[in-house]
């Protein structure tokens, strides 16, 4: 998991860098339309980047809040307790923003 | 590789008076952390509305016109003043976590292990250097610009 966090720690850097810069500089993000997302989405290796940047920044997140828990000094039930909730919650998010990528790229209608 | 040093709790704050360069980082990489995943929700959240635009739901816009759902979510967010400053702050924000990210990878690496006060610093000076320069992309196409 230590490594893991850091592996997609820089895998984000990357990639966060890259979504700010398109969709703010390249593309002004009040120009985002359906139909100019539906062009990028559609592109398989756009696709595939923004998926796993979608999992990866998931994982970094949920991981790095359950650290900063556990920092606190949290132990037994609590620790179990937030480790499901916050395990469901990244399962949802996952599951959630994939079904929104494939009716982005016209997968599911 | 696991020693752990009783530090007592950063977050009883009226300790902050003592806090050295190195606890500042650590309690703004918490924060800007904290904010991000927060966003990254929302965010999901917000681009959910695709689903039923994609589905051909149509709303009409405040010039009267037939736009989906989905990009007028968007746009409508976007001409609001608050949201751009917020997109701003979003911004510091990343930039922030990103660089000081990259300062905790090398520092984990074993590189720049005796200058982490200077290069904490040089994270806080370059975050505030992009962000001034990002301020006119980000206020773009509102009040009038
Ligand atoms: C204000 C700045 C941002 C804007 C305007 C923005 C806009 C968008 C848009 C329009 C999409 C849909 C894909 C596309 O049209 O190309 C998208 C996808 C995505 N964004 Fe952002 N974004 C911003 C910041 C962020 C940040 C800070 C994060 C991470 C915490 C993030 C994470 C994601 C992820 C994971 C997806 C993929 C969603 C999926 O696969 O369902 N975005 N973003």
């Amino acid at each position: 998991m230590w490594l893991l966090q850091r592996v997609t720690a820089a895998f984000l850097v990357v990639v966060l860098a890259f979504h700010f810069f398109l969709l703010h500089f390249y593309h002004h993000a009040f120009e985002i339309t359906l139909m100019g997302t539906q062009t990028r989405m559609q592109d398989v290796g756009y696709f595939a980047t923004m998926w796993l940047f979608l999992v990866t920044a998931t994982f970094h997140g949920v991981n790095g809040v359950y650290n900063a828990l556990v920092n606190q000094g949290i132990s037994g039930t609590p620790k179990t307790a937030v480790k499901a909730i916050l395990g469901l919650a990244g399962l949802l998010l996952v599951a959630q923003g994939t079904r929104v990528a494939l009716y982005m790229n016209g997968f599911l209608a | 590789m696991s020693q752990s040093y009783n530090r007592g709790l950063v977050e009883d704050f009226g300790r902050w008076k003592e806090f050295s360069a190195g606890m500042w980082a650590w309690i703004f990489h918490k924060f800007t952390g904290w904010v991000l995943v927060g966003y990254l929700f929302t965010h999901i959240a917000v681009l959910s509305t695709a689903i039923p635009a994609q589905q051909g739901e149509m709303v009409t816009n405040s010039a009267g016109e037939q736009v989906d759902v989905y990009t007028n979510t968007l746009t409508l967010l976007e001409s609001t003043f608050v949201v751009r400053l917020l997109e701003v702050g979003l911004l510091a924000v990343a930039v922030f976590h990103i660089l000081n990210g990259i300062r905790l990878l090398l520092v984990d690496l074993g590189i720049g292990l005796e200058s982490q006060d200077k290069t904490f610093y040089a994270s806080l000076v370059l975050t505030g250097a992009i962000v001034i320069a990002s301020v006119p992309t980000f206020m773009a196409g509102i009040g009038g610009a």
